[in-house]
């Protein structure tokens, strides 16, 4: 399936449904990420928008419906396989390799990239190929010259940007950024918002994200889900007037 | 542009006295190399072979500390390799085989396709149940050895040769078994470091600390940790060779989940995740075996005091005892 525009999304989630027991946490949910397109993902506490998110990544497994990647249906993939086609996650808590330092969390993205998890001989510290690699990842999230410190001493702002540049090392195509705003200070969340500026264009990015401010300013389109169905998607203006998402998520003293 | 840093944290020079500790800590090293080396000079063939007994322990609690200490992986099944190295020794020579150029390649031969197969069911597990697999492994592979009726059976045999370095050389000669088992530790401790300071050491690292993570990055840990279970079962078994010379014994105990128990005291006394830290606690624990039972029929009772006191007073063990480490590693 294309889009009107003719060009096949990145991302294409078909008719997902996904049930815990009697709780419906995905219900017939459909949505594509075109390449370069940010898409937000909004919606109140408990909406399911982690579990689809888990869902495109491999985590979770739907109870029917169909992820296509690029076009091609990626369903019976591994997490990993996933990952290694072009699917880069963040999470709502920064999940980092504690023991390893800034720039080794970076190395891992780039030898699992390169393939080169079984060179069992060669010291890894001061091979220039993944101090390379390191430094444009930390270069693009504005950790440059962090690379010695242990990830494990950074603070949460900085893990957040350590985990973005674990994803980008990676070489992805797709983005799924979970919430990567919450729990960041004033000052850290407005850097964290002109970072994810400068990605726009470059990766299709699925952005679940509380702080709709933020949102607004940055998403190309966003959707509404609540109660695990999507009930409003469409451009930003369309959905801050959108009397349901009013209602539902948003509230009457709203923008 | 700061130094490079791809290694632990764990490996890093401590805070406290620049580098001082760590200057310690090699000073430390080199003087019991030197200890151990000297001691067969003294022709005290007692003594000689207490320290062909710490060499030939080290390298079993090196091999698990590369699964417990880098892989987070805690075998509780590891002796059963130490056993098939020991049985190795003790068959062959039936063949007619005494070199030691085919018995210790054929001992790691033998423990990496165990390890290898054993390891690829028990890798589908984790954390408890991984401990329990990895135990209910070397249990079978234990009673296999005592099946064998026509190898003594529970009993086990006298080993019929000793091993043969070439020409006049013994592994039955106390100096030439104790030389020997330092050197192999000295090679082992070398492709540990290469090893766990490589990429693979890295990936094995951070398959350790995050499993889903790793995937999420593109990479299944499985593939890894078989490699790393394969590998330490095979430096496990060329222990096992050192062992059967050493008592000039084969017996299914060799591969007790007592001795299992024992391999996994001497990483967590002396610190898992720093290879050297697991060599002190092997030479401390045949240390202490030695001394605590001239003292006593109870020295397994002040054995276990000695784990509790390391446990609750020691962060780092007998590394971080040395080095001055108090990092929050646990173990």
């Amino acid at each position: 399936m294309t889009s009107a525009a003719g060009v096949t999304p990145l991302l294409d989630l078909r008719r997902l449904t996904k049930r815990f027991g009697a709780l419906v946490v995905t219900d017939d949910v459909s949505l594509t990420v075109l390449p370069g397109e940010m898409h937000a993902l909004i919606g109140p506490n408990g909406a399911g928008k982690s579990c689809l998110i888990g869902q495109i990544s491999g985590e979770l497994v739907p109870d029917s419906g169909e992820v296509l990647f690029r076009g091609a249906r990626v369903d019976d993939l591994s997490i990993q396989a996933r990952a290694r086609l072009g699917v880069a996650r963040a999470y709502q808590v920064p999940r980092l390799f504690g023991s390893l330092s800034v720039e080794g969390n970076t190395a891992i993205s780039e030898i699992v990239r390169s393939r080169s998890a079984f060179h069992l001989w060669a010291p890894a510290a001061g091979q220039r190929g993944l101090q390379m690699a390191a430094a444009a990842a930390l270069a693009q999230v504005g950790l440059q010259g962090q690379g010695h410190r242990p990830s494990a001493e950074l603070a949460h702002g900085e893990k957040r940007q350590l985990e973005l540049a674990m994803g980008l090392a990676a070489a992805p195509s797709l983005l799924l950024l979970d919430e990567p705003l919450a729990g960041l200070g004033p000052g850290d969340s407005d850097a964290m918002v002109g970072l994810l500026r400068t990605f726009k264009g470059r990766y299709g990015i699925l952005l679940v994200e509380h702080d709709v401010e933020a949102v607004f300013a940055l998403a190309d389109r966003v959707s509404v889900l609540v109660g695990g169905r999507l009930i409003a998607s469409g451009a930003p203006e369309a959905i801050r007037g959108d009397p349901a998402v009013r209602a539902a998520y948003l509230g009457d003293d709203f923008g | 542009m700061p130094a490079p840093s791809l290694r632990e944290p764990d490996d890093a020079p401590p805070e406290d006295g620049p580098g001082s500790r760590r200057r310690l800590l090699r000073a430390v090293l080199f003087a019991l190399l030197l200890a151990a080396l000297a001691v067969p000079l003294l022709g005290q063939p007692y003594y000689t072979k207490l320290v062909a007994r710490m060499a030939i322990f080290a390298i079993a609690a090196l091999s698990l500390d590369l699964l417990v200490g880098y892989g987070g992986l805690v075998s509780f099944g590891h002796a059963a390799f130490f056993g098939i190295g020991v049985y190795t020794a003790g068959l062959l020579p039936m063949l007619g085989i005494r070199q030691a150029v085919v018995i210790v390649p054929a001992a790691a031969l033998a423990g990496a396709l165990v390890g290898c197969v054993t390891g690829a069911v028990s890798l589908r597990a984790s954390g408890l149940y991984f401990i329990f697999i990895t135990l209910a492994f070397a249990e079978m592979i234990f009673y296999i050895a005592q099946g064998l009726r026509m190898f003594g059976g529970d009993d086990g045999f006298r080993l019929p040769a000793a091993t043969l370095l070439g020409g006049e050389l013994s592994l039955g000669h106390p100096v030439v078994l104790a030389y020997t088992m330092i050197g192999l530790l000295l090679v082992f401790i070398y492709a540990g470091r290469r090893i766990a300071a490589s990429r693979f050491g890295q990936v094995v690292v951070a398959a350790r600390d995050d499993e889903g993570k790793l995937r999420a990055i593109g990479l299944s840990p499985f593939p890894g940790r078989l490699l790393l279970y394969t590998i330490a079962s095979a430096m496990c078994a060329v222990a096992g060779v050192g062992f059967a010379n050493l008592v000039e014994y084969v017996s299914p105990a060799s591969m007790s989940w007592i001795q299992s128990g024992e391999f996994l005291f001497m990483v967590i006394l002396g610190s898992a995740a720093t290879l050297v830290g697991p060599v002190l606690g092997a030479a401390a624990y045949v240390g202490l075996e030695q001394v605590l039972s001239s003292w006593t029929e109870h020295w397994m009772f002040w054995l276990g005091v000695i784990l509790v006191l390391r446990v609750l007073l020691l962060r780092q063990g007998l590394y971080g005892l040395i080095t001055g480490r108090r990092g929050a590693g646990g173990a």
